[in-house]
């Protein structure tokens, strides 16, 4: 069971941000029964950002996040990862080996999996079958699960089934995962539905810590969380952008106040 | 090693210990206590126990695929009828002249049919590694290819299941056929001897029994050393969560072709013991509902346990073999009763009552 060839061509392939873009989405269109989702949606995302996407429900978002990850493929349209990985061509896999990272609207952690084990299954590394028959967890990936459950606090959950945490706790471990990925670009879908204030205030910074070294993007409703994190923000509307600034910008924005207004 | 593999694995070590203890106390048993002797083990018991240990390594590679994987194989019967026949086909070159056309290079069945020669598919078979290599590679190169097939185009769940009873009934119409070259509708039989030694022998059956525990000993101890690795890991993750695990990186379809094939041969080593024990192979071990009966053990026994295979495949066939004596027509009816039965009030199998026991008192402990 060798990989397939676009799997190495893909190892092979680095990721080239030499241009400053991490992704180009270019007129992307997905339609379900003729009910287009995505209309001519195009979307640039920089090299070490942090994006907050908004927009009402059915906007778009998580279709769009689907399409990136290689879950949904567009009826037409370009999507690269750096200058020269075509996203549109690779599978689910080969597109999380690459580097994206995704964290799902409903949170989906290996139920049967202890805590630990869901961040063992996530992280970084050879995946092929025969390396996992002998894998062993070394020195640096127990101490990375050790670190990563200290920052999203489960430390004390971890031999716990994770189908028994709570709503908050497996986004919370679902954000771990994501950690111990490591990848280059993250879609953060949703991330603080369900938590508590106090949680939110942490995950905000955990956000903004990240961003730098990887970029993030993050789609949220809670406008107060979007605030709290957004450089620049970009607001999605029947699948395609309608505006895209600083918060400021964004929210004085008249077409902006009619969309969330109209609901 | 061995303890390592065990740790934590209660069920297991339970059911290999007595499993060693039937191993060596049986033989005993037969060979020292005279007959007549209440407990004196008679040789067709031996034979018939040896039979059972060859269902509960089917059952074994059946819970892999079906118990941690979530794949409802509803075919392993087709990779164990392969692995039968190319035992058997080994079996039929070691007849050699003593047929009863007393032809030295052909089988009975091909003298019938007037062939002339032996079919290009026959050569090799006698010689007893060779045929032991088909054993595993057949069942094995099928299931590679059929799940090569199936599982990149990402058929699962109801499809799947009938896909595989779609690839036994094939194989049961093409065994049936005697221009196929295995015997047609007698399948293969009459078998004499094996490396020389005559099977109707009390020496050559203990042997094979031996052989047999011995295999379920070795079948446990490996998918038990897969589930523990991290490729166990990542399987049930599939079962649980099948496109969550493609995007934190793992290629489900080679994931699940490898674990189905892996499962295939450990049937196809079960089909070769089978055979020179019950003495004969014929296309009914293709048939859909053999297939199906192999999933019902594993199901009473308790599902992604290994130990709850073994012990419903040899429970369920302990009492096949009491009612059938008993109640020839009712077996088929009694078998769907107790599978409903047991579908409803014991989700977990028998298997479970044992962890809801095991749960009950650890939970005292804590409260105490
Ligand atoms: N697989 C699908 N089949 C049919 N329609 C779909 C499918 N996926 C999404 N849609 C539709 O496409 C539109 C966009 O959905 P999407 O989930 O992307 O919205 P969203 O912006 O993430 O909304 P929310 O804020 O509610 O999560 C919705 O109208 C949704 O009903
Ligand atoms: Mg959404």
């Amino acid at each position: 069971m060798s990989d397939g060839e676009g799997a190495r061509f893909i190892t092979e392939q680095k990721l080239d941000t030499s241009h400053k873009a991490i992704l180009y989405l270019e007129d992307l269109n997905v339609s379900f029964d003729g009910f287009k989702a995505i209309n001519n949606l195009s979307l640039y995302i920089d090299k070490g950002e942090l994006r907050c996407i908004i927009g009402p429900n059915g906007a778009g978002k998580t279709t769009m996040m689907d399409i990136i990850t290689g879950k949904t493929k567009p009826d037409s349209g370009q999507a690269w990862f750096g200058q020269t990985i075509d996203l549109l061509k690779m599978t689910e896999p080969e597109i999380a080996n690459a580097g994206i990272g995704r964290k799902f609207q409903k949170p989906t952690v290996f139920e049967s999996h202890t805590v630990a084990e869901n961040l063992e299954l996530a992280m970084h590394g050879n995946k092929s079958v025969w390396y996992s028959l002998k894998a062993k967890l070394t020195g640096t990936q127990q101490f990375l699960i050790d670190d990563t459950l200290r920052t999203i606090g489960l430390t004390e959950h971890y031999y716990r089934p994770a189908g028994a945490l709570s709503h908050g706790q497996k986004q919370w471990l679902e954000i771990g995962m994501l950690l111990v990925q490591e990848p280059h670009l993250m879609l953060v879908d949703e991330p603080v539905a369900g938590m508590t204030h106090q949680e939110m205030d942490r995950t905000a910074e955990l956000l903004v810590s990240l961003a730098g070294e990887r970029s993030v993007v993050v789609v949220e409703h809670d406008m107060e969380f979007v605030r709290s994190i957004a450089d620049k923000v970009t607001v999605l509307h029947q699948g395609s952008v309608l505006a895209e600034g600083s918060m400021d910008e964004v929210q004085n924005d008249p077409r902006v106040i009619e969309v969330y207004l109209g609901e | 090693m061995l303890l390592t593999i065990l740790r934590n694995d209660r069920g297991g070590q339970i059911m290999l210990s007595v499993l060693l203890a039937t191993l060596i106390a049986v033989p005993l048993l037969n060979l020292l206590v005279p007959a007549g002797n209440p407990l004196h083990v008679p040789t067709y018991l031996v034979t018939l126990m040896g039979k059972y240990l060859t269902y509960a390594l089917l059952a074994i590679a059946v819970d892999l695929v079906w118990g941690y994987l979530g794949i409802l194989s509803l075919g392993h019967g087709a990779f164990f009828a392969l692995g039968g026949y190319a035992m058997g086909m080994y079996l039929m070159r070691q007849i050699g002249d003593r047929g009863v056309y007393g032809n030295p290079d052909l089988p009975d069945f091909m003298v019938f049919l007037n062939w002339k020669e032996l079919p290009w598919f026959w050569y090799g078979f006698d010689m007893f590694w060779f045929a032991m290599i088909m054993v595993i590679l057949v069942p094995g190169v099928l299931a590679f290819l059929f799940g090569w097939l199936a599982f990149r185009s990402r058929v699962t769940g109801v499809y799947l299941s009938i896909m595989t009873q779609a690839l036994t009934y094939a194989l049961l119409l093409a065994f049936f056929r005697n221009e196929m070259g295995f015997g047609g509708n007698n399948g293969l039989t009459d078998f004499k001897d094996i490396l020389g030694f005559s099977l109707q022998a009390d020496g050559t059956r203990i042997a094979l029994f031996i052989a047999s525990g011995i295999a379920v000993i070795a079948g446990y101890l490996l998918c038990r050393y897969i589930i523990n690795s991290k490729l166990g890991r990542v399987v049930v993750a599939i079962r649980d969560a099948e496109s969550r695990t493609r995007f934190v990186g793992y290629k489900v379809e080679n994931y699940k072709v490898w674990v189905f094939t892996v499962s295939a041969m450990l049937a196809g080593i079960a089909g070769a013991l089978y055979v020179p024990q019950v003495g004969i192979i014929n296309p009914g071990e293709f048939s859909p509902l053999n297939s199906i009966e192999i999933v019902i053990w594993v199901a009473i026994g308790g599902r992604a346990t290994l130990y709850g295979a073994v012990l419903g495949a040899i429970l369920v066939n302990y009492s096949k073999t009491v009612f059938t004596g008993l109640m020839p027509e009712s077996w088929l009816f009694m078998l769907g009763a107790l599978f409903v039965l047991v579908t409803l009030y014991l989700p977990q199998g028998l298997a479970g009552i044992v962890n809801q026991f095991k749960a009950r008192r650890s939970s005292k402990q804590v409260t105490a």
